[in-house]
């Protein structure tokens, strides 16, 4: 009804009425609105759902990074004081703010948070905070000089600059620490010393990783889809169990058995031991590095590649390469002219996926990886369970997410979200 | 994959290379998977093949793993095995609990995410669906952020609503992480369904619930099931989400196995690898028969 509406001229579908007297056009646009409408609200509570169990709790996340009130909210007279003398020297004034707010702090037990907070800037000053402020009762004017009594690095000026930033309750300071950049007492963006600088070499080395498991997969899964694509169907689904087998097996089933076969003592040595390929003093170190995480995720990551490569290989007619064997050409050039160019769809598919999904791992390198084989997403858990520094742990995780949604975004522009299948 | 008569003997040969490089590719893909199994009769505490077991000794392997599933964590492991000691490992075993909390949570979240899943793909296959590309990246995003963010995430929810180390909580986490499965599933099978059966239905007197009932759910069951079956497995085999927001009182087997391969590695994770292995095979093998059956049906309707 609608193409109808729309092929008439639009002066002769004003001028046509329903039965009951209404323009036509108008019933159609409100007809076509109700079925609008209709669809909408089937999706609407999912839609909520997904809001408030995924989406709120990220936004809560991203403002994590961003917000930190730790020492404002438990430092008050102080951060008034940074308020009223923007860029000045720490005077009496401002010490005896420090005074005040550490035996309020002292009384509500929060000295060690605030003091956690400032040792992510100036690290090693948490004990002056616990100090001190253990000591605050005692503390007579003139209180500059009675501070520095009690800890002379009080003087310290990247210690004022610190508490000075971490004052304001938004702050970019963990974005700083996670791209490993610190803010030095004169006001300059400068790296942070080479010994501190984690964060930047881990990020490359999650993609570096990523890239080469991505790669690894393309070069194995290519052949395999290649093969259950021109085999006759029933082999081809027999075969095809064989890929989605693993897809089915539980995450840590597979991981386990890695960790079973790449141990020192593990299958694979003692296989290479007892066939005389490698003495028995030197076993490959095949766990706990970057060749564990290697081989282990792209054992995992393999049928997310194979699948998207497969179902594009499915639909290329073997009389294009025919054709152009018949034209002259060898087989390497068919292959490489005519053939690969149309698994190209196939390959993005695959790599995308392949690439968003190791970028994000986290069970099997935390498990397989040892010490040079953890990604990003190790240092997010890390922080987030045993330093408890959660806005670092956010700011790390917020930038992991938007390289995600990057990738997302490419896939949907190469892809489609709506092509995406399973098995 | 027959080989053209026109073949070089350079082709025939590269030919041959190229299958057996698929074979050691199959091979790469399902022997971790297969390893396991036979390690888990083990008689000794090791995880590598001993001798006993490449001769095929009988004094290799034992069922000594598999018990332990069942007394680890037990008050009197050692009583003699009557009714009392059924009930103590119903009632204390580890394994069995995580066992126990691992279906009650996935059996609730798959009905979440299936039903409410469903519901939106009907939605969602509607062509007159406004904005349906913006939804649809929103609905699918759960199976691409990675898993520690989403955890992160919920973790300051959860500390902020109260629903930190509840079953609630990690229901309503598993169902999320499930809905883009059961979303992909059942929009695909909708794909290829007539819309002009509807029409047929309506035509003939059928209310929207009526049709929807007798007309499109027969037809769409076996996406819906096995989009249920994925969003199971999915919350079967999750980890991360129930170690950032659950409590010891939800402990899963996939978290149990996460302990025990930390801390106290015992052959025993592999008892339980080859229990999960056999019901993954279980489970490929219905979505597969269900895919056929899918396939049949939209074979019989003209389109």
């Amino acid at each position: 009804m609608a193409d109808t509406a729309a092929d008439m001229p639009t002066d002769i579908v004003g001028a046509l009425r329903t039965p009951d007297g209404r323009p036509l056009k108008q019933a159609l646009a409100q007809a076509e609105r109700r079925a609008r409408i209709r669809a909408l609200v089937l999706v609407l509570p999912l839609l909520a759902f997904v809001l408030l169990t995924f989406i709120i709790p990220i936004g809560q996340m991203l403002s994590r990074s961003l917000l930190n009130d730790t020492f404002s909210a438990n430092m008050p007279a102080l951060t008034r004081w940074f308020d009223e003398n923007p860029g000045a020297e720490p005077d009496e004034a401002a010490f005896e703010a420090l005074v005040m707010d550490l035996r309020a702090a002292k009384e509500a037990r929060t000295q060690g948070a605030v003091g956690t907070r400032i040792n992510y800037e100036v690290p090693g000053t948490r004990s002056l905070f616990t100090k001190t402020a253990r000591r605050a009762d005692r503390i007579e004017p003139p209180y500059r000089e009675a501070v520095l009594d009690v800890d002379k690095d009080w003087a310290r000026r990247d210690l004022w600059a610190a508490m000075r930033s971490a004052a304001a309750p938004v702050t970019t300071n963990f974005y700083q620490a996670a791209l490993d950049r610190k803010i030095t007492p004169e006001g300059e963006f400068a790296f942070a010393d080479k010994q501190s600088r984690i964060y930047i070499t881990l990020f490359v080395r999650t993609f570096v990783l990523a890239l080469a498991i991505t790669g690894l997969c393309l070069v194995l899964g290519f052949p395999v889809a290649h093969l259950l694509a021109v085999l006759p169907m029933r082999k081809a689904s027999l075969l095809l169990i064989l890929v989605l087998l693993p897809f089915w097996t539980s995450l840590l089933v597979r991981t386990t058995s890695w960790m079973v076969l790449l141990q020192g003592q593990g299958v694979i040595n003692d296989t290479l031991v007892a066939l005389g390929v490698l003495g028995d003093e030197n076993r490959l170190s095949l766990m706990y590095n970057q060749a564990g995480t290697i081989i282990a995720m792209t054992h995992i990551l393999l049928p997310f590649m194979i699948l998207p490569l497969y179902s594009v290989m499915k639909t290329i007619p073997p009389s294009y390469a025919r054709a152009a064997r018949s034209l002259g050409a060898t087989s390497w050039t068919t292959f490489r002219r005519i053939y690969v160019p149309q698994t190209v769809p196939g390959i993005g598919a695959g790599a995308i996926l392949v690439f968003i999904l190791a970028v994000g791992y986290y069970i099997t390198p935390a498990l397989v990886g040892g010490a040079t084989g953890t990604l990003i997403s190790n240092q997010i858990a890390f922080h987030m369970q045993e330093s408890l520094n959660w806005s670092l742990a956010a700011a790390l995780a917020t930038m992991l997410l938007a390289a995600v949604l990057v990738l997302y975004w490419v896939y949907d522009r190469i892809v489609g979200i709506d092509n995406m299948k399973l098995g | 994959m027959a080989l053209p008569i026109y073949a070089s003997p350079l082709e025939r040969i590269w030919h041959y290379t190229y299958l057996l490089l698929c074979g050691l590719i199959f091979f790469f893909l399902i022997a971790p998977i297969l390893v396991i199994i036979p390690l888990s009769f083990n008689a000794e505490p090791y995880f590598t093949f001993t001798r006993k077991m490449l001769t095929f000794d009988p004094e290799g392997f034992s069922l000594r793993w598999y018990d332990n599933l069942l007394t680890f964590g037990m008050l009197e492991p050692g009583a003699p095995r009557d009714e009392s000691w059924w009930a103590d490992v119903w009632e204390n075993a580890a394994w069995v609990k995580a066992a126990k909390n691992s279906i009650i949570i996935g059996f609730f979240s798959t009905i979440l995410a299936t039903s409410l899943g469903t519901l939106a793909a009907l939605g969602l296959s509607r062509p007159e669906m406004p904005w349906r590309k913006a939804i649809m990246a929103v609905l699918i995003s759960p199976m691409i952020v990675p898993i520690i963010i989403t955890a992160t995430g919920l973790f300051f929810f959860y500390s902020a609503t109260g629903l930190a180390n509840s079953y609630l909580g990690v229901i309503l986490a598993h169902a999320t992480l499930g809905i883009p499965f059961v979303i992909i599933t059942v929009t695909a099978t909708l794909a290829g369904f007539d819309r002009s059966l509807v029409r047929a239905s309506a035509s003939l007197g059928a209310g929207p619930v009526r049709t929807f009932f007798k007309v499109q759910m027969p037809l769409i069951t076996p996406g819906v099931v096995s989009g249920a079956l994925f969003a199971f497995v999915t919350s079967f085999d999750e980890v991360v989400v129930v170690l950032f927001i659950g409590s010891h009182q939800q402990q899963t087997i996939p978290r149990q196995m996460w302990n025990g391969i930390r801390e106290q590695i015992s052959p025993s994770i592999l008892a339980v690898a080859t229990l999960l292995v056999i019901i993954s095979i279980a489970l490929l093998t219905t979505v597969e028969l269900l895919r056929r059956r899918s396939e049949r049906l939209r074979g019989m309707s003209p389109t």
